[in-house]
């Protein structure tokens, strides 16, 4: 359907689809609204890979394809690796490869496919510079198979294999920061971005496409399902992870760190308004929010420290 | 087929079953998209619009995960109740309240 | 066509392989080094050092990464090719059925070498044959000359339509990767008029019309793909030999047939076995020849697809079968002995048929090895019954 000019102009994201609806993401679900912002960012000459995760099904089951891209489904660990593969051939065939009018490379994983199994074959494609962009879509826990937790889960988290219970056997480990161990790489650019802030997002897509070299988005993608919250408040859920500085915004671009929200210069939002809209965060008590608590101050003031020294 | 948010590719979309082997691709290739599959009869409440209260922000139709929110002409946003799950999103999100989730009668 | 003048260079089989590689124009090479594989992959790297080619090559961080490498770059469209051995290859199985699964014809060079633990680099099959289910073509080479002209036949034979399956060119440790014998090589332009450019089943570069590939298939449609992969896996015979002929005529080594037969035609006792042990049987029954027996020698090319057809017209003729497995199947036996026994239970074909384990772990396998087992066949065809199916030859008792 053809949008007005004059109301195109006032949209704050690209007016085109290139993400099919008819899918079966649960309802709410952060990972398919992300995946159509992708899409938006980069439009058809687009080539996508996904590992095992949830976006397998997201991504249509044969014989149909949500994207209005090229599509190869790959296994879990392989992302990292089956993405470096396709930049090899399209420039061995003569493509341009990222930027303006190249065409784009993207890896589409999940936390567990990205964290957890595929974090060797990330490393090898961060380390070896090829032109791809992988985003990581964190829902915090292995979704597609029921909702166990993986290294991105974080502390105090209800899971099926971190089910509580009598002994209070929740997840006992902070989440993996998994962008630290990206930055690691000194890649080019690597940012953070949430499902909430979607023109964040797309400006951060866009610079990824222009940067030669890999880069890395860590996008939050909420799950309502797994997370035991109402459909309705995926992108509520989202918006507090970034107030509380749960999951702050920030690039690292050529060395550099930036901040883009919360503000550094404001205290966060207490980290309780983030967790009471969660079922998953039910089982945590008063000392377990404490401790959450000062895992997050300690990680904003350490971010804030170095958006200060290499900003 | 009224003019939603895709239109012809909504219109030509099949459901495809295959009956013999020869049917079949030599590589499980696609071959149609999803926009076939009818999501709307998850929904048990409905999001309805009400365009008096409508400010023409289109925070909806960015937030929408299907999507399944579209523009009309008028530049008032509609909904594609065929996609539609109700997960309430965009009630949740609009500024103005002018989305209602409305428990659907079947 | 240009006239046939080969290039005679002396060369180990790694390096055979890699040349075999350079002049099949392969375009993307993702490898992980490992013994005794690495100096394939090295001198890839140095024939893009030299400026000799502009393969893209993806020095990747495991032989896993290596085989997704190679599936992604093969779904682009572009030709593939890799190499491994052993663990490698093991760390790979994932991907190895993703790789026939989605139809790509990459070309993998495996050096056979024994798995750990406990450690060995030495020659035994165990690490290929466990790789049969995986929907990969396997061919065996005997010797250099083979790996090269494998590595060329396969890229056509892999990227025929009717088949479009990878392919797995599979050479002994040390024995052939490491030691040098002349290779006839073909001019680049020969080469080019017999393989010529990739043509893909599917690629993801047409953007217009964009694919998916590899998407879940419930039980109403999975099935249906297996099929059809059997089926092309079917068809590969045909493709092979038609491939395997056309070398012949314009290379003058003939590869139309699946096994090679050699001095069976009256023979009493045939070896049979898969790659360079196949060169010292065949040496041992000129021997035996002389020295009074009856034996002939046949050597399997393709183990996958298994040349059914062909194990069966020879065991109508032949009244004893001495199989020589240097590989084994715990809890069962021998791998080949296992597969040929197997496609012969509705045939009227009856020979008596005894197992050999030989050379595990890279054991020296001679001569003087084929003439006892010769002397035990002999003893099992004038008993004219099998008690021990199978015998673990080198064994210190």
């Amino acid at each position: 359907m053809e949008i007005p000019e004059s109301v195109k102009k006032r949209l704050t994201l690209p007016a085109e689809e290139h993400f099919y609806a008819g899918h079966t993401a649960c309802q709410g679900c952060g990972a398919s609204l992300g995946l159509r912002y992708v899409l938006k960012a980069y439009g058809k000459k687009t080539i996508v890979a996904i590992p095992a995760c949830c976006s397998t099904i997201i991504a249509g089951a044969w014989p149909y394809n949500t994207l209005d891209a090229n599509l190869f489904h790959t296994a879990f660990a392989t992302t990292g690796a089956v993405i470096s593969g396709i930049e090899a051939a399209l420039k061995a065939l003569g493509y341009k490869v990222k930027g303006e009018d190249g065409v784009m490379v993207v890896g589409w994983a999940g936390d567990g496919g990205t964290a957890d199994i595929g974090l060797q074959a990330l490393s090898g494609f961060l380390e070896r510079g090829h032109d791809a962009v992988y985003i990581m879509y964190d829902n915090e826990a292995y979704m597609n198979t029921g909702i166990q937790r993986s290294g991105s889960t974080p502390y105090g988290a209800w899971t099926t294999n971190t089910p509580g219970g009598k002994r209070h056997f929740l997840e006992k480990r902070h989440k993996k920061k998994v962008i630290d161990i990206v930055i690691a790489h000194e890649i080019p650019y690597a940012a953070t971005a949430s499902d909430a802030y979607p023109e964040d997002f797309l400006r951060k897509l866009r610079k990824a496409q222009k940067i030669p070299g890999p880069s890395f988005i860590q996008l939050f993608a909420p799950c309502p399902t797994g997370w035991r919250s109402p459909t309705d408040k995926s992108i509520e859920i989202a918006r507090l992870a970034v107030q509380t500085a749960y999951f702050p915004l920030f690039e690292y671009e050529n060395g550099k760190y930036r901040i883009n929200m919360p503000s550094p210069k404001k205290e966060p939002k207490p980290i309780e308004e983030f967790l009471k809209l969660q079922g998953r965060f039910k089982y945590m008590t008063k000392e377990d929010v404490e401790t959450l608590q000062q895992w997050v101050n300690h990680e904003w003031e350490k971010l804030k420290k170095l958006a200060e020294v290499f900003g | 087929m009224e003019d939603t948010l895709f239109g012809e590719k909504k219109a030509e979309a099949r459901k495809l079953a295959f009956t013999s082997v020869e049917q079949y691709p030599e590589a499980p290739i696609s071959l149609g998209t999803t926009l076939s599959n009818f999501t709307g009869d998850w929904r048990t409440f409905m999001p309805v619009i009400n365009e008096e209260k409508c400010v023409k922000c289109y925070i909806c139709w960015k937030f929408c995960p299907e999507p399944a929110i579209y523009i009309k002409p008028d530049g008032y946003v509609a909904i594609d109740y065929d996609y539609c799950k109700g997960c309430g999103i965009c009630a949740n999100e609009c500024p103005t309240n002018a989305i209602t989730m409305e428990k659907e009668e079947k | 066509m240009t006239e046939y003048k080969p290039i005679k260079k002396v060369v180990s089989g790694n390096y055979a392989a890699a040349y075999g590689a350079l002049h099949a124009r392969v375009q993307v090479v993702a490898a992980y080094p490992i013994t005794p594989q690495t100096s394939i992959i090295e001198k890839i790297a140095e024939f893009i050092a030299n400026g000799e080619t502009d393969i893209q090559y993806v020095p990747v961080e495991s032989e896993h990464s290596a085989m997704a490498a190679c599936i992604g770059a093969s779904a682009t469209g572009a030709r593939v090719f890799t190499a491994t051995a052993a663990q490698g290859l093991a760390l790979m199985h994932e991907m190895l059925h993703w790789a026939s699964g989605s139809r790509l014809p990459i070309v993998m060079v495996n050096a056979n070498r024994a798995l750990a633990p406990p450690w060995s680099v030495w020659d035994e099959q165990t690490d290929s044959l466990s790789q049969r289910d995986t929907g990969w073509m396997q061919f065996y080479a005997e010797n250099n000359q083979e790996v090269y002209d494998g590595v060329l036949m396969a890229f056509k034979i892999a990227e025929d339509k009717r088949v479009s399956l990878p392919a797995m060119i599979v050479e002994s440790a040390f024995i052939l990767s490491h030691t040098y014998d002349i290779v006839e090589m073909i001019p680049q332009e020969l080469v080019d008029e017999f393989l010529p450019p990739r043509d893909p089943l599917y690629t993801l570069t047409d953007f217009d019309n964009p694919i998916s590939v590899g998407a879940l298939a419930t039980p109403n449609d999975y099935y249906e793909f297996r099929y059809k992969e059997a089926m092309a896996m079917e068809r590969a015979k045909k493709v092979i030999k038609e491939v395997g002929r056309e070398f012949g005529e314009r290379f003058g080594r003939d590869y139309s047939q699946m096994i090679e037969t050699y001095r069976t035609e009256d023979a009493e006792i045939v070896f049979m076995g898969m790659g360079s042990l196949m060169g010292t049987v065949k040496e041992a029954v000129d021997v035996l020849r002389k020295e009074g027996y009856k034996v002939g020698a046949v050597k399997v090319r393709w183990f996958r697809p298994f040349p059914k057809e062909e194990l069966y017209q020879l065991a109508k003729e032949v009244p004893a079968i001495a199989v020589v497995d240097r590989n084994f199947s715990f809890g069962q036996e021998g791998i080949l002995f296992n597969e040929s026994k197997g496609v012969l239970f509705n045939t009227d074909a009856r020979p008596l048929m005894k197992d050999y384990i030989v050379g595990l772990g890279g054991r020296d396998f001679t001569v003087n090895d084929v003439r006892t087992i010769a002397r035990d066949m002999k003893k099992t065809l004038e008993k004219g019954k099998v008690k021990e199916e199978v015998v673990w030859y080198h064994l210190k008792r």
